[in-house]
């Protein structure tokens, strides 16, 4: 394989990973190809590299999330970094502890990472223009979810083999459902625009707001029309609740419209690529029979967000000489 | 104590006068506006040369936090900066903790005020409690000092209410100043809705929430008569409407604030809870639309909306910071940058705005340079620079998306009933 050496640049010379808006599409690719070192690495035997050893990362998290932070805790780990938790329901955020006096306190404890989830847009650049550790986004509010916008882009081009060419030319992704209150459509378009896809948005007007084709992309009420033009069929997660704002009548209309059914997935492209972040609604998003048919990639995709994150905790960490990194591996496979 | 305020360009937009003259000031009142006026022995003397010298200027729309909210304004305070900012009136808000709706309350105001350089002239609520369901007793109140009503922080939302007041307001012609917002279609919205609101993932106030209530209200007024204010407008359909209204003539006035007709939600991503307030910045046709609105006098007063916020109420995430930002000691060098130098405005054009046509709303006795009327006046030097930092703003709070920029237009003198109140020197 591709030694991360022969990429022009070894390193993201930023601080903080906040939202794909900011990277540029060379920082997109370099994220991606270093993942795909990762992914090799474990999914052999040995899963661990002391790539971070002596560095501490804290995962802060005010909103609940089982798989994102199970998935940075992983990829924490297997770089060998020290790794706190920090979450609400134990912390002392309880006893109406500000977000600015937290953070010092981390801060005074010299972590080098913050990985943060919160349920407030631009928490994370508001925290990282406060402190001097890395901030890596876990998601903020209906903002962003970088690391899941680089996942995605990156699972689309590992299917496609265009890992390599770098490039979502002459692919059309269908981004479905309550685009409105989702930082992971944001961070997908943002991702798949800037990798030269074409983006189409499908979702009742409600959820589907104007103001999106302000990123270049198209926007669509009928799934069934166009389905059968789709390269790549991501289905977002529908909050329940929002039906009691009426941005839909009912979940069995919602269904009706934009679910992508058993019936609805044989007019679908051969070759094409379905994706969801998780957690699934079977039987509104998607059907079970859809879940777990071969184009479906839902698995995949939690496993290349472990690899993902392991790129960006390493990159973020200046990118260490590759040499230096394959022999570390290989006396590590040694020794055992 | 007499004042000689010598070679300044006296500007006085009530009178339409732009002249190099001397203004004699004895005691509390001005006794002359003349050329080569002469110094006798004892008087003051302010030499005023290349600096306007303008009727002490009025901000009808602040919020001194007193009572409540000590820790971050007071009357006594607010009005140090009011001073320091070139305003020698204020108009303070009644929504503080307790609302300003009984006339005990108005006159604590007024005594507060007492201790403090410049005139306060309290507004009162329109409803009692401001809850919005009975209107307040407006004649005790005015009695008591009140010069307009407002719920202001918080819309009328019943239309029949906000007929009554309208229509209760008439036998005292006092203006009910509102602030326009369909609570609902705010809907927790903390920015503008737009471009920039989808792609920061921040919920959205869209400008017909504004427009929507602008357009009840002078549609109200037409109905029950009294005399509409219109506080803070934001969008450029708000100065249609009310050009429209005035068209019509509906009795209706507005005002707009500095950071109206200088910034777009452009500054949120930037500055974040420090470009946070209501209304919410909107886009840059938004701004053009209100500085045209400004020039052709369909917008008549501009109001600073004043608002402190602690450090550790702004120094929180976005959604959750309090909307509003300190806007006294920045109103001057904005209407000076961004008006006169920027888009061309006269100085009375720029000046009107915060002179003569806020004291016609509130009726006060204020806003006019001539011979026996009470000696406020503000000296400004609209060529000096000032940088707005730390160490510039007297405010107790800071929360201003202006920090760090340096602007044209310096408050030299400001002078409150022939007392110099605040020098620069």
């Amino acid at each position: 394989m591709r030694e991360l050496s022969d990429f022009n640049m070894s390193s993201l010379k930023r601080k903080d990973l906040l939202d794909i808006q900011s990277l540029s599409v060379e920082e997109i690719l370099l994220i991606c190809r270093s993942a795909k070192y990762f992914k090799d690495i474990f999914t052999r035997s040995v899963k661990s590299v002391p790539i971070l050893r002596g560095k501490s990362v804290c995962t802060l998290f005010y909103e609940p999330s089982t798989r994102t932070k199970l998935s940075f805790d992983l990829a924490a780990k297997r770089l060998s970094a020290d790794l706190i938790n920090f979450s609400v329901s134990t912390s002392s955020v309880v006893k109406g502890e500000s977000l600015i006096d937290t953070v010092h306190t981390l801060e005074a404890m010299k972590v080098d990472y913050i990985v943060m989830r919160h349920a407030a847009s631009m928490a994370p650049h508001f925290l990282s223009r406060n402190i001097k550790a890395s901030v890596i986004n876990a998601g903020d509010g209906f903002h962003a979810h970088p690391t899941q916008g680089l996942l995605d882009s990156y699972s689309i081009m590992e299917r496609r083999g265009s890992l390599e060419g770098g490039s979502m030319e002459g692919l059309h992704i269908g981004i479905i459902g309550d685009i409105k209150h989702s930082r992971v459509a944001r961070s997908d378009i943002e991702a798949f625009k800037k990798l030269g896809a074409r983006v189409t948005l499908c979702g009742p007007p409600t959820l589907v707001p104007d103001a999106f084709e302000h990123y270049g992309v198209e926007i669509s009420y009928n799934l069934d029309a166009l389905l059968p033009q789709l390269d790549v069929i991501n289905l977002l997660r529908i909050q329940k609740e929002r039906q009691k704002g009426s941005l839909f009548p009912s979940l069995r209309e919602y269904h009706r419209q934009f679910a992508l059914t058993d019936e609805r997935y044989r007019r679908c492209r051969d070759d094409v690529i379905i994706m969801h972040p998780g957690p699934v609604n079977r039987g509104i998003e998607i059907d079970d029979a859809v879940m777990s048919s071969p184009k479906t990639i839902i698995n995949e995709q939690v496993t290349n967000g472990v690899a993902v994150r392991m790129a960006i905790f390493y990159l973020l960490a200046g990118g260490a000489p590759l040499e230096e990194m394959s022999e570390e591996r290989g006396s590590l496979e040694n020794s055992n | 104590m007499k004042i000689v305020i010598k070679n300044g360009r006296v500007i006085d937009p009530a009178s339409r006068t732009d002249d190099t003259l001397d203004i004699l000031i004895e005691d509390d009142s001005i006794a002359d506006i003349s050329r080569g006026i002469s110094v006798r022995d004892g008087y003051g003397v302010i030499d005023a040369g290349g600096c306007l010298v303008l009727p002490g200027l009025i901000d009808m729309h602040v919020h001194f936090r007193e009572p409540g909210r000590e820790d971050v304004e007071t009357i006594y305070s607010g009005s140090k900066v009011a001073a320091k900012g070139g305003f020698t009136s204020v108009c303070t808000m009644p929504n503080t903790d307790p609302v300003i709706d009984n006339q005990a309350l108005v006159r604590f105001i007024k005594l507060e005020a007492e201790k403090g350089p410049i005139n306060v002239f309290p507004a009162a609520t329109i409803t009692k409690g401001m809850k919005g369901e009975e209107i307040s007793e407006m004649g005790e109140l005015i009695g008591a000092g009140a010069v307009g009503f407002t719920d202001d922080g918080l819309p009328v939302m019943s239309s029949i209410l906000m007929r009554r007041a309208l229509e209760y307001s008439r036998m005292f012609d006092v203006p009910i100043i509102t602030h326009s917002e369909d609570l609902e279609l705010t809907d927790d919205g903390i920015m503008n809705e737009g471009k920039n609101s989808m792609l920061l993932g921040l919920k959205g106030i869209p400008r017909e929430a504004e427009e929507v209530m602008i357009a009840r209200d002078v549609i109200l007024t037409r109905l029950a008569g009294g005399r509409l204010h219109v506080a803070h407008v934001s969008s450029g359909g708000s100065v249609e409407i009310i050009r429209r209204a005035k068209s019509d003539g509906i009795r209706v006035t507005c005002e707009t604030a500095p950071h109206y007709f200088s910034l777009t939600d452009d500054a949120v991503a930037e500055y974040l809870s420090m470009a946070k307030m209501k209304p919410p910045l909107r886009t840059e046709n938004d701004r053009k639309a209100i500085i045209e609105g400004l020039k052709r006098g369909i917008i008549d007063v501009i109001a600073s909306d004043h608002a402190p916020h602690s450090p550790n109420e702004k120094m929180q995430e976005l959604e959750y910071a309090p909307f509003g930002i300190v806007g006294l000691e920045t109103t001057v060098p904005l209407i000076i940058t961004v008006l006169v130098k920027e888009n061309g405005f006269s100085y009375f054009e720029a000046f009107e705005k915060v002179t003569i046509n806020p004291a016609r709303v509130l009726k006060i006795e204020r806003g006019e340079l001539k011979i026996g009327s009470i000696a406020d006046v503000t000296i400004i030097d609209p060529e000096k620079k000032v940088r707005i930092d730390e160490s510039f703003m007297l405010s107790k709070c800071k929360n201003s998306p202006f920090m760090g920029k340096e602007l044209s237009g310096s408050v030299e003198y400001t002078i409150c009933n022939g007392n110099v109140v605040y020098s620069n020197k």
